[in-house]
Order: C-alpha cells, then sequence, then structure tokens
C-alpha cells in the first residue's frame, strides 16, 4: 500500500478551516449542555430569581418517582416497536419495488412523499383520521370489525397510534437507502444460486439479508436515535403523552416538566439522563454490532 | 458637493423621523387569544392607541396560554421582557410567588397616580387575584365561568322539555338516559375541561374544600382536599356513566373532543366555558341551543353556592421604564371603562369585570336580545362566595391539573376507583405544591 504524505506549511490554516465547525458545535451543543449539567444540581423558581444547590438531589427524586420509571418503560416499547416497523414495512416495500422492471421509479417517487410532510403536519393528521369522535379509522373500526377504537382512554390504542405515526413518517427514508442496497447487490450472485436451486425464501435469507447488513446496521442507529428524539411533534400532536403517561416517552416528559411544567432542576437533569444514554448507545452500537456486520 | 448635501439632509430627516417616534413610547403586550379573539384583542390595542399619542401598545399573539407564559418567563430570563403578559388563572400562584419579577396593579396604579377603584370590579373575579390583604395583583382582562349547554332538537325528539335543561345531576343522568334509549343522540352529556368543570368548579359549585388554607389563598403551606366524599362520589358516577355511554370523555386539557360532539349532535349536553358561547352559535347551525347552569346534587347541604372562574389576566412585568409604566396604568384604565368592558363581554361571552359594565350590558339590553348569555354572571354571583369558593390559588398547579387528568383517565380505564384516584391526585399533588413551596419559599 502506498501512501503519499503531503506537508502543509501553512500551521494556522486547518485551524482556521476547523473554526466555523467548532464554533457551531460549542454555541449549539457544548454550551446548552453545560447549562444543562449546571441546571440539573439546582433548584430554582420558574422566573430564575433565586436557585439553590442541591447536589443530586434532582437525580434521586426522578429514580424515585415511579413516573420516571413508567416514561423509561414506554419509551423502551415505543422505540423497538417503531423500529421494527419502520424497518420491516420498508424492506418488503423496497423488495417489491427491486422487483419492478419499469414502474420503479414511478412507486419510488410516490413512496417517499411522506418524507417530506412535516412532523407536526403529520401528526395532525394522524389525529384526524384516528380521532375517536369525528375520525374515520374509528368509525371503520367499529362497524366492520366492532372495535370500538378509543386512544384517549385506552393505553394500547393510544400506543399503537404514536407507534403507527412515528413509523410512517420514517419509512419513506428507510425504503431509500432499503433500495440503494437491493441495487448495489450485484445479481450475478442471486443468479447463480437460482441456478444452484435456491428457491426465493432462501435467496433472500442467504444473500440478500446479510449483503444488506451494512444498510440495515446503519438504519438501525438512526431509526432508534429517531424515535427517542425526534418523534416529539408526533406525540405532541396525538396524544400528549396520555392517556395517564401511557405515550408518555422520555424526551417528551423533558418538555413536559421543562417547558409546561417549569421545573427546570428536574427537566435538566432528564436531559443529562438521555445524554448518557445516547453516549451508551453509540458506544454499544459501533463497539459490539458493527462487528458482526458483513460489509 | 451636491451628494454631501443631499446626504446630510436625509440625515437630519432621519433624526426628525425617530425623534417623532421616540415621542410615543412602545408597550408590548404578549397575549394567547388566536383567532377571533385574537382580532377582538388587537381591536382593543388599536382602539386605545387611537384615544391618545402619548402610548403605543403593540399586542402579539404568543401561541397557548402555557406557551405565553413560559415564553414570557423565558424572556425574562434573558431580559427581554414585555411590559405586559396574559398569564391564565392556574398560572397566578406561579406569577405571584415571583415577587421580583412583577409589579402588582395596585401598586402600578399608585405610583402612576392614575385614578384607579379597584370595589369597581366583580368581588367574584377580583378575588382570584387579590392578595391576603386585598390587594390587586393583577389585572381581570377574559374570565369565564363553565355553564351547561344543550340541544334543544334532541331534546324535543327524545320526548323532553326543551325549555327546561337539567338542574341537577339526576336529572342529567335521567334526560341522558332517556336521550340515548331513544336514540335521539349517541351520548346524552360531555365536558370540557374535566379538571376545571368536573373537580374545582365543582367542589366550589357544592361549598366544598379544594384545599386548606382557603383552597390556598392562605399561603404556600397548603394541601389538597379534594378527594371528599361529594367529589368521589361525582367521579364515580362519571365512571359509570361513562361505561353505560351516558357520558363521553372528551380528552385531557381543554377536552377538545367535545366541540365536535356537540356540534355533530353527537352529544345532547356540553359542559363548557362561557366564553364558548361564540363558538357554540357559529357551530351549531343545524339545531338550537339551549343554556343553564351547571347540574348540582341536590342532597349536598349548601348546593349550589356559586361557580369559580378560569381564563385569564394581565400581569406586569418588572423592568419597563417609569414611562412605560405609566403607559400601561394607562391602558388598563381604558381596559376597564365600561364601554370597553361591554364591547368584549358582548362580543366573547366572557364575564364582564366591572359592575358598570353589567349595567351597562343590561340597559343596552343585551341580554334580553342574548337569552342565556347572563347565566354565567348569574351562576357566579348566586351567592356569597365562602372560602370554599372564592377560587384556588396553588404553586404549580400547571402540573396538578396534568395529574387531576391522568388519574381521571385511570378511573375511566378502570385500573382505579374514584376514591383511588382522586387519593392519587391529592397524594401527587401535594408533593408538587412541596416542591414548589421549596423552590419559592
Amino acid at each position: 500500500m502506498q501512501t503519499k504524505r503531503t506537508i502543509f506549511g501553512n500551521k494556522g490554516l486547518p485551524y482556521l478551516l476547523l473554526a466555523p465547525q467548532l464554533i457551531i458545535t460549542g454555541i449549539f451543543f457544548l454550551w446548552p449542555a453545560a447549562q444543562a449539567v449546571r441546571q440539573s444540581f439546582l433548584r430554582e423558581d420558574a422566573f430564575g430569581l433565586n436557585f439553590t444547590f442541591v447536589g443530586l438531589r434532582n437525580y434521586e427524586r426522578l429514580l424515585d418517582s415511579p413516573e420516571y420509571l413508567n416514561a423509561i418503560k414506554v419509551t423502551v416499547i415505543f422505540s423497538i416497536s417503531t423500529v421494527i416497523l419502520a424497518l420491516g414495512v420498508s424492506l418488503v416495500l423496497a423488495l417489491a419495488v427491486d422487483r419492478m422492471i419499469r414502474s420503479g421509479r414511478a412507486y419510488t417517487t410516490l413512496l417517499v412523499w411522506p418524507y417530506a410532510v412535516a412532523p407536526a403536519v403529520a401528526g395532525i393528521l394522524w389525529w384526524f383520521i384516528f380521532n375517536p369522535t369525528i375520525g374515520i379509522m374509528p368509525y371503520v373500526l367499529e362497524h366492520v370489525f366492532g372495535y370500538d377504537w378509543n386512544h384517549l382512554l385506552t393505553p394500547s390504542d393510544a400506543m399503537i397510534l404514536v407507534v403507527v405515526a412515528a413509523a410512517w413518517k420514517q419509512i419513506s427514508y428507510n425504503f431509500l437507502f432499503f433500495v440503494a442496497g437491493l441495487q448495489s447487490i450485484p445479481t450475478s450472485l442471486r443468479e447463480a444460486a437460482a441456478i444452484d436451486g435456491a428457491g426465493p425464501f432462501k435467496r433472500f435469507w442467504t444473500i440478500t439479508l446479510p449483503l444488506l447488513s451494512p444498510t440495515t446496521f446503519f438504519l438501525l442507529v438512526v431509526n432508534i436515535v429517531y424515535t427517542l428524539f425526534e418523534t416529539f411533534a408526533v406525540i405532541d400532536a396525538t396524544t400528549e403523552g396520555g392517556p395517564a403517561q401511557a405515550t408518555n416517552i422520555l424526551v417528551y416528559k423533558v418538555f413536559r416538566d421543562g417547558f409546561v411544567g417549569l421545573n427546570f432542576g428536574s427537566s435538566a437533569a432528564q436531559s443529562v439522563i438521555l445524554m448518557g444514554l445516547v453516549i451508551v448507545l453509540t458506544v454499544i452500537q459501533f463497539r459490539f454490532v458493527e462487528r458482526r456486520v458483513t460489509y | 458637493m451636491k451628494l454631501r448635501k443631499i446626504a446630510a439632509a436625509s440625515a437630519v430627516s432621519m433624526l426628525a423621523l425617530s425623534a417623532s417616534a421616540q415621542a410615543q413610547t412602545q408597550i408590548d403586550w404578549w397575549h394567547a387569544m388566536g383567532g377571533e379573539l385574537g382580532e377582538k384583542t388587537e381591536a382593543i390595542a388599536t382602539a386605545f392607541n387611537a384615544s391618545q399619542s402619548e402610548y403605543v401598545v403593540v399586542p402579539s399573539y404568543r401561541g397557548s396560554y402555557a406557551e405565553t407564559m413560559t415564553g414570557a418567563i423565558a424572556a425574562f430570563r434573558a431580559g427581554e421582557q414585555p411590559d405586559i403578559v396574559q398569564v391564565f388563572e392556574v398560572g397566578t400562584g406561579t406569577m405571584m410567588a415571583a415577587q421580583g419579577a412583577i409589579v402588582p396593579v395596585y401598586q402600578l396604579m399608585a405610583d402612576a397616580g392614575v385614578e384607579f377603584d379597584p370595589s369597581a370590579f366583580l368581588p367574584a373575579v377580583v378575588g382570584y387575584y387579590t392578595d391576603p390583604e386585598g390587594n390587586m395583583l393583577s389585572m381581570p382582562f377574559n374570565s369565564s365561568t363553565p355553564i351547561l349547554y344543550y340541544n334543544r332538537d334532541v331534546f324535543a325528539a327524545a320526548g323532553l322539555d326543551p325549555d327546561t335543561p337539567p338542574t341537577t345531576w339526576a336529572e342529567v343522568e335521567a334526560f341522558s338516559r332517556q336521550i340515548v334509549e331513544s336514540g335521539a343522540a349517541e351520548c346524552g352529556f360531555t365536558s370540557r375541561w374535566v379538571s376545571w368543570a368536573q373537580l374545582e368548579n365543582f367542589s366550589a359549585w357544592h361549598n366544598q374544600q379544594i384545599g386548606t388554607l382557603q383552597n390556598g389563598f392562605g399561603g404556600l403551606e397548603t394541601e389538597l382536599t379534594f378527594n371528599g366524599p361529594v367529589q368521589v362520589r361525582h367521579w364515580d358516577n362519571l365512571a359509570r356513566w361513562e361505561d353505560e355511554g351516558l357520558y363521553r370523555y372528551a380528552g385531557p386539557g381543554g377536552g377538545n373532543d367535545a366541540g365536535p360532539s356537540f356540534y355533530s349532535q353527537t352529544c345532547a349536553i356540553m359542559m363548557e366555558s362561557s366564553a364558548g358561547r361564540a363558538g357554540v352559535m357559529a357551530n351549531a347551525t343545524d339545531f338550537e341551543v339551549g343554556f343553564g347552569m351547571l347540574p348540582y346534587y341536590d342532597d349536598v347541604e349548601g348546593a349550589p353556592q356559586n361557580s369559580i372562574i378560569g381564563g385569564a389576566t394581565l400581569w406586569v412585568l418588572s423592568g419597563g421604564s417609569e414611562e412605560e409604566q405609566r403607559g400601561v396604568a394607562e391602558f388598563f384604565r381604558f381596559l376597564s371603562s365600561p364601554e370597553v368592558q361591554a364591547q368584549w363581554h358582548q362580543e366573547t361571552g366572557y364575564l364582564p369585570i366591572t359592575q358598570a359594565a353589567y349595567e351597562l350590558s343590561q340597559s343596552q339590553g343585551y341580554y334580553e336580545a342574548n337569552p342565556g348569555a347572563d347565566i354565567s354572571i348569574r351562576q357566579m354571583t348566586l351567592n356569597e362566595p365562602t372560602e370554599n369558593s372564592r377560587g384556588l390559588r396553588f404553586g404549580n398547579y400547571v402540573q396538578i391539573r396534568t395529574v387531576i387528568d391522568e388519574e381521571f383517565e385511570r378511573l375511566l380505564s378502570g385500573a382505579v376507583d374514584a376514591q383511588g384516584a382522586l387519593d392519587a391526585v391529592v397524594e401527587r399533588g401535594n408533593a408538587l405544591i412541596r416542591e414548589f413551596e421549596d423552590a419559592n419559599g
């Protein structure tokens, strides 16, 4: 292997070129993050007129509170369900489109549309579709299947609603990557397997899926981060965390406690815990999961 | 040479322009009135600006009540606060406790030397916003109280008298059953604002205590007590009626589904703020609407007492110049004049906040022309308020409202009984009140 080393004379230039990115990271990430850490050790009134240092009490209170433990449980259920649904459906759609010869392009364009819908707008759409009083879906469910849909009262209905709404947003994105991933798998491999007598399922499990694993892994990371942090608008527009906190995921609870409840200490402590969670998740994913991925 | 002259001339004219702009003191007013209410709010500011030339009130819409309040608080923390902010009634505890951040209205008026008579205001409204010494802290702007709306056509179809709204809960149950069984409508009644209408107002209306120390007016050491037998009985009934299909739950917070189910004639009765009147009249196009007072249990001693208010008041934030504060005082005087108040009351359905505005509306013949429009004020002033029915004031009450909704939802889903739900509200609510006391004590 041949390496070519270029020596740049200017010592300051690299720093200058890095500066914009560093400044942005500093202002929009490091500084607020430091503020959050500081606030998480304080107890203050809403206006910030007086505050006292309370050490770890905000954290202790959180870990003692059944509402917080419930939010963790809800987040785990919500994230896993959303990721499985979003990845599963988009993979099926991508496989279907991959088999199309002429109409593939048209389907791809149509399937990408939902991604252009703003999360808040998507949330309102789902709110209308599933509204127990005026929505079309509860009407259909009741008259065709005899199921009394009411996500305002039934926790499982509410969870299904937010999972479907959150996954729907993400399917387009996943679909695009899966289509690209499928196109990069050489057809000769599948043809060779077919000649050797492998059926479509065998070919999928032993050739397509393993060769797709880099894409799948990438999407897994992106989707988990999406469910943890970017589903805020969908939840705010559909269930607002209800009924009785059944869909109150961690990031939504940070918002409710901080910006509605004005309890900045607790809200900051929750953000710090979330930040820690993301760091741990990222390390685990890249250190352990990546090893098992065939590139 | 010529160019320089032009530049100099334009500089002079710029100076003159900015001088004339400076002559008027700008007063920023953040409010939470969207849609039609927002237009009426802006109209008040426009009228004030036209009435004098010293001050300009600049209203700006900041989203929901919670968003407006938290936005103003964030602005205060950054030193960019508006002069006036509209805060909903449950934020009163938080605003009151922030002594360095607000200028009490009685003090503002005295400092500015603007003539101001607190006794002109309706006691039921202003009592909610005074300190224990009777000083007025914020300026009542939009106050309302929940009343009962019903569908006269459905009543007639069900064989009920459309001129007789239910007055007791026993009648609500009987009427609802008749409505549902006759097929006149799918459900009997629904309610917006469960915590406000079916717990807080319910307690006041039945003269039941909401919290110790005069429902929290007496100090931060207060504790919630609304898990008494009367409230438990009512919540127990609501859960049973929801189960039987007589009552339909309309969601947490404002209960946004109540309106659509009333307008679509799915539910025959709706309990909703008196300020919802304009919306109800605009949407109930296919049927006749009737109005009534909130129902009560006739075997409860002291019921009906009087209902309590909701809505918002205007708080003055500290940090404005002396000129700005004077302008705010002038604006408040304008705002509470009978003509402005009477017009606001009649157009929106909010309560008139002064006796004079009420009397003016009477002499204009408004109540004869609009039957039912005076129900709110009659219901609020039905009896001299007791310690239990003056209102309520607790720290962190915005969060406690959420707790009330959550426990009510748990009750309806069958996870807990009425006593258990209200006990949990009291326990979780008291913890929040203690936290507030710690942070503000």
